[in-house]
């Protein structure tokens, strides 16, 4: 079977798997990524999908804007449901009441990955379940109105760490699920965006032909959390990336590749700036959170040249 | 009111069936496509939310106005041709 070229014009001839008529908001980040990666897979997929935007607005009854076989779990449980189902492919592949080759992907929010479906997230990846686990962040409760998770950056203004006289915004960083999928120790690990099509799907190709567990977390914007209108999507996107506030890297094998080193990295005001839930860092008493936004984005991405850097040494080491 | 018999199954069984749901009146703002200054990227279909851009052959046609919500990042994306742009975003009812 031969792959379709990840150039626009061959993709468009292939068949859309996620519908129009979905109620996803008019601009959401969230479809464009799903579109993308069920463009980039060229084998049936079976997927399951925690509670969340996608999985609400995509499945309001009678009607599914899906085109392959999916089921609706419980905002923890995603990783255990396609765990359970790749299980069941196994031993049904063993029986050979199923010939085809057939892949699973979970699907899930950053409130359903990193906070409550975390746990069975470790369990299935620790297993060892031939899985593509996909969280598309966008950085908040964004479903049930705007609330924290532990993905929402430094001083974003969300309902539960809301901006005012008390607290500027949340007060803690968010935590890097993506470094957490690496100590995994699973063989594939990557972040990207869906403003970067080619490089999402690219990782989407990759982690669906390893043998194993793979990771992807995918920057999906969301214009009402964020406050920005409703076509910032890819430009936002765009910026994150630029300004290194989410870089596009992978691991394969826990080699880290980056995959792609702005020419020269904006400061990250660039990417705070467009967006309203940050607008009451630019007043003078909170100028600080932007020095500390900007100290931790640096801090991560140095240490990613880094690892990257001896990653090379090594391999030129071994070479002589 | 129906019992609980008459009621239909309680699961979605036609795939992608919200294609013949209509979200095109959740537009403030209609993209119109000027074919002219199109240079046939795809990048407007590549990012539509919405699965709103027609394509056949490799090359993009009208837009489906039944899913289109009007969010504008087709005519944010477009590159357009020497600077002119392929698709502009009008406010709908004018």
């Amino acid at each position: 079977m031969s792959t379709t070229p990840l150039r626009l014009k061959e993709l468009s001839k292939k068949k859309v798997l996620l519908t129009g008529g979905h109620r996803l908001c008019s601009g959401c980040g969230a479809p464009i990524a799903i579109r993308q990666i069920l463009l980039a897979a060229e084998m049936p997929i079976v997927a399951a999908n925690a509670t969340g935007c996608l999985e609400v607005s995509t499945t309001i009854y009678p009607y599914s804007a899906w085109k392959i076989p999916w089921i609706h779990t419980a905002f923890e449980n995603a990783a255990a449901t396609i765990s359970g189902v790749e299980a069941m492919y196994r031993a049904l592949k063993k029986k050979g009441r199923i010939t085809e080759r057939i892949k699973f992907i979970a699907f899930g929010g950053d409130g359903g990955t990193y906070d409550i479906g975390f746990q069975s997230l470790s369990g299935a990846m620790e297993r060892g379940h031939d899985i593509v686990y996909i969280c598309y962040d966008n950085e908040a409760y964004m479903n049930t109105g705007i609330q924290r998770s532990s993905a929402t950056p430094l001083g974003a203004n969300t309902t539960t760490s809301p901006a005012g006289s008390v607290i500027p915004g949340k007060m803690q960083p968010r935590k890097n699920l993506t470094k957490i999928m690496v100590a995994h120790g699973i063989p594939y690990v990557a972040q990207t965006t869906p403003a970067h099509w080619r490089d999402l799907m690219t990782k989407v190709r990759k982690a669906l032909e390893v043998d194993g567990p793979a990771f992807i977390n995918i920057l999906a914007s969301c214009n009402r959390g964020w406050r920005t209108p409703t076509d910032r999507a890819i430009q936002d996107s765009k910026l994150a990336v630029d300004t290194c506030f989410w870089p596009l890297y992978e691991y394969e094998n826990g080699r880290l590749t980056i995959n792609y080193k702005p020419k020269e990295k904006k400061p990250v005001v660039e990417f705070l700036k467009t967006q309203g839930r940050f607008k009451h860092l630019f007043s003078p008493q909170n100028e600080y959170l932007l020095e500390r936004a900007q100290e931790i984005v640096d801090k991560e991405w140095e240490a990613l040249l880094r690892e990257e850097a001896m990653w090379k040494a090594e391999e030129e080491k071994k070479e002589q | 009111m129906k019992g609980w018999r008459e009621l239909e199954i309680g699961a979605i069984t036609e795939a992608g069936s919200a294609d013949s749901y209509n979200t095109g009146s959740w537009r403030a703002f209609r993209p119109r496509w000027i074919e002219e200054n199109c240079i046939q990227c795809l990048f407007c279909w590549i990012y539509c939310p919405d699965s709103a851009i027609t394509v056949k052959d490799g090359k993009r046609g009208e837009f489906d106005y039944n899913h289109c919500k009007g969010c504008g990042i087709c005519a944010m994306e477009c590159p357009g041709k020497k600077g002119k742009k392929a698709i502009v975003m009008e406010e709908e009812g004018k």
